[in-house]
């Protein structure tokens, strides 16, 4: 392997990867909000309220990202009605657009993390917590929140680790993030190995500190389990 | 019927124009893809639990690499890397053992669904891990204790058992090779994306073509998690429920 | 699913015996092309390939007494495929650059023509400096970037959208890298053509031949190009059919094919078909 060529593609990779961070961020930011909503919904027991979220859930885990990132910068960009809309200028902008896909997404498998965690909740817990007279909000800060928190958060920092490896798809509408950085070297030198190497050692480094840290919060928030063995610090992933 | 309605027909139809064929053969290419890539990756998946489960150093290394390092990079990566890299590979192959000049050709078809099975096998291997490990001690035991040899005991007690417990978990794994069969349209394979956004590009209507491509992927996750629920309770059966 | 797997292992082995050279006295050719370069390479309705390229390698390869396939590939991994093996030529309206010929060989240019800045009928870059003059890159650099330079300080803040991995980005990235503009880079230039009729874009550059193609599509209506037409230099010596070093033989099978083509006027005829003017290049 030829190492000054490695450094020359590390040094014209490393500019994606705050495109790829923020990408990341604020869809997992933006889309955890709407998550813990649409799992509200899922949970109110209001039919109203339930299918449109069930509805949301469906369509986006059962497509691929691509086609949702493609339908909304091609497919929407081509009616007049969006074009004079007052989201134009965000549809407009490939960033906005592919945040769109990501936090849609992201939404629809959070919703499915979040109402597990909630729906681990020990009745027990919640039924002592009333008979200690707490309800309504406090009951849901002190001992749901708590507890759905801790259940939810492996799931959770999964979930961040596969919005990392998602943002790859934005280079797709126009964004120069990581991979697009890559498979642009790959298509102007010609040369597959170095470009490939540099970009998963990148994306490697993100998600590993993304474990730990996920990995680090769960130790914070489970000080009754401290005397077991920590936490693995391997990347659990699988759904 | 409505006029939008009428032009979708002539669109998405099955007439001289329409689309429809094209649209239907793609989504029975993303499931042959996508079926060989899940077969694939349960191979690498098997190897790479049996790797890690061996007590053996080195396998249990290499098998935590691959499953470490393929979950934490974007499977658009992967592919990139089987389909500019594999043929490159091959050639060299080809040359060290053969001693042959000229080219190995990877089809589209193969390096999409290698890439496919190297990424699902990382996830498949986390799956088959922990279905061996729900597997109950004492059945292994007791098949010892009654004589059987290892390998008996492997495919009568271990296998089937792993087989029914790794079974949810191998649904979540079919929809993410599904769905990553969708972004090797980059290789040039014309499954469901690719026929889609060809369909898009040539008659400026990338809505239709997208929003049919989706559907057809609806379609398409609906029917296999039946299938996948289905062999769940007839796997289950004779099973006590807690 | 284990008859699926040994499917498309069998596949994969009919694929490597077809490969074989010696399978059939007729020589084989696979030609990859990018299936999405209207009027150059496209998709017809019915999901054909057509175009210019088209028409010239089934025409080449009677010449050549060869027995083509024609693949499409996605524009940015087709030089990577073709030194991969995947297939043998390349005609996808690529122009002989320096940079292609470290890693590839082509054979003599089949076609040649200028590229430009395009614009909306609205735009008001509509007129640039230098529109309707055509300039070597080649022979007048020196009076055209002083053109260019005019140019720069009227792109500023705007976004221009270019094919990824092609002669025009890198044109852009050379002379308008610092001017203050945000390239955006596409996958095929039917992206950009989309987004300048949706307004993402400010102006796109490509070769003028697949400008005025888009400008007679409806929606594209008034697209037309702006400022200098410029061919030369980084922006290649003619669209040449790409090949393999290591392939003598077919780049020689090939020179003598486009010669008798353009000898006897079927590239000039080809070439009036698909682009409503002759592009063959004069030598």
């Amino acid at each position: 392997m030829d190492l000054a060529f490695l450094a020359d593609c590390f040094l014209r990779i490393v500019p994606g990867i705050p495109m790829t961070l923020a990408l990341t961020a604020l869809s997992v930011s933006v889309g955890l909000v709407f998550a813990c909503l649409l799992a509200a919904m899922r949970l109110s027991g209001n039919t109203l309220l339930d299918w449109p979220a069930r509805l949301h859930v469906f369509v986006f885990r059962g497509t691929p990202l691509a086609i949702q990132m493609f339908l909304i910068y091609f497919g929407l960009a081509q009616f007049e009605v969006v074009r004079t809309s007052v989201l134009w200028p965000y549809l407009r902008e490939p960033f906005w657009c592919a945040f769109g896909a990501l936090m849609l997404n992201t939404a629809a498998y959070g919703s499915e993390i979040v109402r597990g965690g909630l729906l681990a909740v020990p009745c027990g817990e919640v039924e002592a917590a009333r008979a200690c007279g707490m309800s309504g909000f406090l009951l849901f800060r002190r001992i749901v929140a708590p507890i759905a928190l801790r259940r939810a958060l492996p799931g959770y920092g999964n979930e961040i680790i596969l919005m990392v490896k998602a943002t790859s798809l934005a280079s797709m509408v126009t964004l120069v993030e990581v991979t697009g950085l890559a498979a642009r070297i790959i298509s102007t030198t010609y040369r597959v190995f170095e470009a490939f190497a540099v970009a998963a050692a990148i994306y490697l480094a993100i998600n590993f500190a993304i474990a730990r840290a996920v990995a680090a919060l769960e130790w914070w928030l489970s000080p009754h389990l401290r005397g077991a063995p920590p936490p693995a610090p391997d990347l659990r992933l699988a759904h | 019927m409505p006029a939008w309605l009428v032009a979708y027909w002539e669109l998405m139809g099955f007439g001289p124009r329409g689309w429809g064929a094209l649209m239907l053969q793609a989504a029975a290419m993303t499931v042959a893809v996508s079926s060989s890539g899940f077969a694939l990756g349960a191979l690498f998946g098997a190897l790479a639990a049996w790797g890690r489960l061996s007590g053996h150093r080195i396998a249990a290394a290499i098998a935590t690499t691959y499953t470490t390092v393929i979950r934490g990079i974007p499977e658009l990566l992967v592919i990139y890397l089987v389909f500019f890299g594999g043929a490159a590979a091959l050639g060299w192959f080809h040359r060290l053992f053969w001693g042959g000049e000229g080219f190995v050709s990877l089809p589209a078809f193969v390096a999409g669904f290698v890439a496919v099975g190297i990424s699902n096998g990382a996830y498949q291997a986390e799956v088959f891990r922990g279905a061996h490990a729900a597997v109950a001690r004492g059945e292994i035991e007791a098949a010892r204790a009654v004589g059987m040899p290892r390998w008996l005991i492997a495919r009568r007690i271990v296998a089937p058992q792993v087989l029914r417990f790794a079974l949810p978990g191998l649904g979540n794994c079919w929809q993410l090779c599904l769905k990553e069969s969708a972004l090797i349209s980059v290789t040039g394979l014309v499954e469901l994306l690719r026929q889609s956004f060809i369909g898009g590009r040539s008659t400026r209507d990338f809505f239709s073509f997208l929003l049919t491509g989706a559907a057809l992927y609806l379609v398409i996750t609906t029917l296999s998690s039946g299938l996948f629920a289905l062999a769940e309770r007839r796997a289950m059966r004779g099973l006590r429920r807690a | 699913m284990i008859a699926r797997l040994g499917g498309a292992l069998l596949a994969a082995v009919l694929a490597l015996g077809a490969a074989d050279p010696a399978a059939a006295q007729q020589r084989q050719v696979r030609i990859a092309t990018e299936g999405a370069y209207a009027p150059w390479n496209f998709t017809g309705p019915g999901g054909q390939l057509e175009g210019f390229e088209i028409d010239l390698a089934n025409d080449l390869c009677r010449r050549m007494n060869a027995r083509c396939t024609i693949v499409a590939q996605d524009w940015d991994g087709i030089i990577p495929g073709l030194t991969a093996g995947r297939y043998d030529a390349i005609m996808a309206g690529m122009n002989i650059t320096d940079r292609r010929l470290e890693v590839i060989n082509f054979s003599r240019p089949y076609a040649a023509g200028p590229h430009a800045f395009a614009v909306m009928p609205n735009s008001p870059l509509r007129a640039m400096p230098g529109t309707g003059r055509t300039f070597s890159l080649a022979t007048q650099e020196a009076e055209l970037v002083a053109i260019l330079n005019q140019i720069k300080p009227l792109l500023r803040g705007r976004t221009i959208g270019v094919q990824t991995a092609t002669t025009n980005s890198a044109f852009l990235t050379q002379y308008f890298g610092d001017a203050g503009a945000t390239i955006r880079e596409y996958r095929t230039t039917e992206e950009h053509d989309l987004d300048i009729a949706a307004g993402r874009l400010d102006a796109i550059f490509a070769a003028v031949t697949a400008i005025t193609a888009t400008a007679e599509k409806p929606e594209f209506r008034g697209l037309a190009p702006a400022g200098p037409l410029m061919s030369g230099g980084i922006l290649g010596r003619g669209v040449a059919v790409g090949l393999r070093k290591a392939d003598a033989d077919l780049k020689a099978a090939f020179d003598a094919a486009i010669e008798a083509a353009l000898k006897d006027g079927t590239i000039s005829r080809l070439s009036e078909k698909w682009f409503k003017t002759d592009i063959a290049p004069r030598s």
